[in-house]
C-alpha cells in the first residue's frame, strides 16, 4: 500500500493477536486437562497430564444429541433457504410485474427487524401451531430471518446475468422454468454457495429462538446446551470450555477447507 | 464462468418436459408473480405476522396462557413510569455509544494494517477471524470462564484486575460487555474497513508523499477521510447491534449486579419470560424495532449515492 511499513500498525497488531489469542490458548489447554489439575495449576498453565475425559464426558451427557439437534435444524434451514430464495431472486430480477417489486421492499424492510424484536409474538405464534418444544418450530423462525441477506446476495448476482443471455433463451421459446433450470441456477453457483454458508451459520449459531421456544433436554441445540451447562456446572470450567470447542468445530473445519466463502456468508456479501 | 455454462444450456435443451414449463409460463418467458408468492408467504407468516402481532399485543396484557386481553395503552404509560425501563434505555444507549468508541479505532487500525502488503498479514489475518466465526454463545461462555474470579484470568493477575471479580461492579460488567462484542465483532468492521482502505487510490499518496507528507499526516489527511462511507456502514451495524445486545448480557452479566446491566433487550426478555408480562414485553420490543428502523433509514440517508463522487475526489 506505501512505500514504508507502518510500524505503529504492526505493533497495534501484535497487541491485537494476543487480545484473541488468550482466551483461545486457555480455550484449549483447560479442555485437555482434569478439572483438578485446572484448579489447581490455573487458567494459563500447560497441561501436564493430557486427557480427553472431558469431550467424552460432554458428549455423554447430552451434547452427542444436541450436535445431532443442531445439525438436523442447520440442514432443514438451509433446505428452506434453498427452496425458495432462488426462485424469489429470480422472480425479482426478470419479472415484470410490480406486484415482485413489492416483494422485493418487503425483504428489504426485513434486513431492519432484529430476531429480539419479535421473540414475543414468534412465542405466541408457535404456541399456537402447536409447535412449541419442536425442533421445528426453531427451524421456521430461524430460516425466515435468514431469508433477507439471501435474497439480497442471490439477486445481486442473478442480475450480474447479461441480458443477452435471457434474450436468447427466450427468442428459442424458452419457458421460466428452463430459463431458471439451465440458465439462472448454473450461473449463480457463487451466490448459492454464499447463501449456503450464510444459512447454515445462522442456524448453527442461533440461540435466540432456541432459548424461546424449546424446552426439553431431546429438543436443546447446541447453543441452548452451553448455555444450560454454564448456568447449571459453571464451576466445571474444563467440562463447559469442551462443550464450546464442540460447539465450534464444524464451523473450524469449514474455516479451514473453504476459507473464501465463509468469509463472504460471514460478511454477507455476495460470491463473486 | 459465463462462457462454460452456455454449452450445458444448449446440451440440455430437451431435457426440461413441456408440460410443466408451459403451466408458470407468461408467454414472454419472463416467471410471473407465482415465482416470488411461495418466499413471500413464507417470510410473511414468520416474519412479517409477528411484527404486526408485536404492536397488537402490545395493546394487551397477555400471562402468556389463555388469550391475551385488550388493555389500550396501559403497558405503554406503565413503562413510561417503570424506573427500571428508563435505566435500561439510558444503559442501552450507553453501550452502543461505548461499543462504538472503542471498536472503531481499533477496527480502522487494523483494517488499514491488514490492507497492506506485510509478510505476516495473511497469516494474522486468518487468526483475528476466529472470533467472528463462533456464536455469541460460545464466546460469551468462554469469556465468562477466562474471567471467572476464581478459576479465571483475574485470580492470575491480581495486579491488573484488582480483587479480581469484575463482575461484581456496574463499572466491570459494563467493561466486560463492551470487551467481549468487540472482540468478537471487530474482524467484521475490519474486514470493512479493509476492503475500503485497498481501494484508497494509490496516486494520493504518491502525491502526498511528493509534498513530503509522513505517514501519520498521510492516514488523517486521504485514508480517514477517504474511508467515510465504511464509517458510517460500520457505524450503524455497531449502533443496531449494540441496541439489540441480548444474549452477551443474558450469559454474561445476567443483567447484574442488581439491574445495572439491564439493558432494554434483556428487561423485555425477563418482563416475557420471567415476569410472563407479554403485554410490557411487546412494547418493548416495539420500541427497539422503531429505534432499529430509524438507524436504517438514516443509513439510507447517509450513505445513498454520495458514495460514487467521495472515492472519485480529488482524483
Amino acid at each position: 500500500m506505501r512505500g514504508r511499513p507502518n510500524y505503529l500498525a504492526g505493533f497495534g497488531s501484535l497487541i491485537w493477536l494476543f487480545v484473541v489469542g488468550l482466551p483461545l490458548y486457555v480455550l484449549l489447554v483447560a479442555t485437555f486437562q482434569s478439572r483438578a489439575d485446572y484448579a489447581a495449576n490455573g487458567p494459563l498453565a500447560f497441561p501436564e497430564r493430557f486427557t480427553l475425559d472431558n469431550y467424552v464426558n460432554d458428549l455423554d451427557q447430552g451434547f452427542a444429541q444436541y450436535f445431532l439437534n443442531t445439525v438436523v435444524v442447520t440442514v432443514a434451514v438451509v433446505g428452506i433457504v434453498l427452496l425458495l430464495v432462488p426462485p424469489l431472486s429470480y422472480a425479482i430480477v426478470r419479472s415484470d410485474g410490480k406486484a415482485t417489486g413489492r416483494v422485493f421492499r418487503l425483504f428489504l424492510l426485513g434486513l431492519a427487524i432484529p430476531s429480539q424484536a419479535v421473540i414475543v409474538p414468534m412465542f405466541y405464534l408457535i404456541n399456537e401451531a402447536g409447535l412449541y418444544d419442536n425442533l421445528l418450530g426453531v427451524v421456521l423462525p430461524t430460516a425466515a430471518f435468514a431469508m433477507p441477506v439471501c435474497t439480497l446476495i442471490l439477486s445481486g448476482v442473478m442480475r450480474d446475468i447479461t441480458p443477452e443471455l435471457y434474450e436468447a433463451m427466450t427468442v428459442d421459446g424458452a419457458t421460466p422454468w428452463r430459463i431458471f433450470l439451465q440458465l439462472v441456477l448454473p450461473l449463480s453457483k457463487s451466490g448459492l454457495s454464499t447463501v449456503v454458508v450464510f444459512s447454515s451459520l445462522q442456524a448453527w449459531n442461533g440461540f435466540l429462538f432456541p432459548l424461546v421456544l424449546t424446552q426439553s433436554s431431546e429438543n436443546k441445540v447446541i447453543t441452548m446446551g452451553l448455555y444450560d451447562f454454564q448456568t447449571e456446572h459453571g464451576v466445571d470450567i474444563p467440562g463447559l470450555l469442551a462443550a464450546v470447542v464442540l460447539s465450534m468445530l464444524p464451523i473450524l473445519l469449514v474455516y479451514l477447507f473453504a476459507r473464501r466463502a465463509l468469509v463472504q456468508g460471514l460478511m454477507g456479501v455476495g460470491g463473486k | 464462468m459465463t462462457t462454460a455454462a452456455v454449452p450445458t444450456v444448449d446440451s440440455t435443451d430437451k431435457s426440461v418436459r413441456r408440460g410443466r414449463s408451459s403451466r408458470s409460463s407468461t408467454g414472454v418467458g419472463r416467471p410471473g408473480f407465482a415465482w416470488a408468492a411461495p418466499a413471500a408467504a413464507f417470510f410473511g407468516l414468520f416474519a412479517l405476522v409477528p411484527l404486526v402481532l408485536v404492536v397488537v399485543l402490545s395493546f394487551t396484557r397477555w400471562n402468556g396462557l389463555g388469550s391475551p386481553e385488550f388493555v389500550g395503552l396501559d403497558n405503554w404509560s406503565r413503562l413510561l413510569d417503570d424506573p427500571v425501563m428508563v435505566k435500561s434505555l439510558w444503559l442501552s444507549l450507553f453501550l452502543t455509544v461505548l461499543g462504538v468508541v472503542v471498536q472503531t479505532p481499533i477496527s480502522i487500525l487494523l483494517g488499514v494494517w491488514a490492507a497492506g502488503r506485510q509478510r505476516n498479514r495473511a497469516v494474522l489475518s486468518a487468526v483475528y477471524f476466529v472470533p467472528l466465526l463462533l456464536s455469541i454463545t460460545a464466546v460469551s461462555v468462554l469469556w465468562r470462564a477466562v474471567l471467572d474470579p476464581n478459576f479465571g484470568v483475574p485470580s492470575e493477575a491480581t495486579w491488573l484486575f484488582g480483587d479480581g471479580n469484575l463482575f461484581g461492579t456496574q463499572a466491570g460488567a459494563i467493561g466486560v460487555l463492551v470487551f467481549v462484542s468487540t472482540w468478537q465483532f471487530t474482524p467484521l468492521h475490519t474486514l470493512i474497513y479493509q476492503g475500503a482502505a485497498r481501494a484508497v487510490p494509490q496516486v494520493l499518496y504518491q502525491a502526498a508523499q511528493i509534498d513530503g507528507a509522513g505517514t501519520v499526516r498521510q492516514f488523517f489527511h486521504i485514508t480517514l477521510p477517504q474511508l467515510r462511507n465504511s464509517i458510517v456502514t460500520s457505524m450503524v451495524l455497531m449502533v443496531v447491534g449494540g441496541l439489540t445486545t441480548f444474549d452477551t448480557v443474558l450469559i454474561l452479566t445476567q443483567g447484574g449486579p442488581g439491574n445495572d446491566t439491564t439493558n432494554s433487550a434483556y428487561y423485555m426478555y425477563q418482563k416475557a419470560f420471567k415476569s410472563f408480562d407479554f403485554g410490557a414485553a411487546s412494547a418493548i420490543a416495539l420500541l427497539l424495532v422503531l429505534v432499529a428502523t430509524l438507524v436504517s433509514l438514516a443509513m439510507v440517508r447517509l450513505t445513498g449515492y454520495d458514495k460514487m463522487r467521495s472515492t472519485m475526489e480529488g482524483v
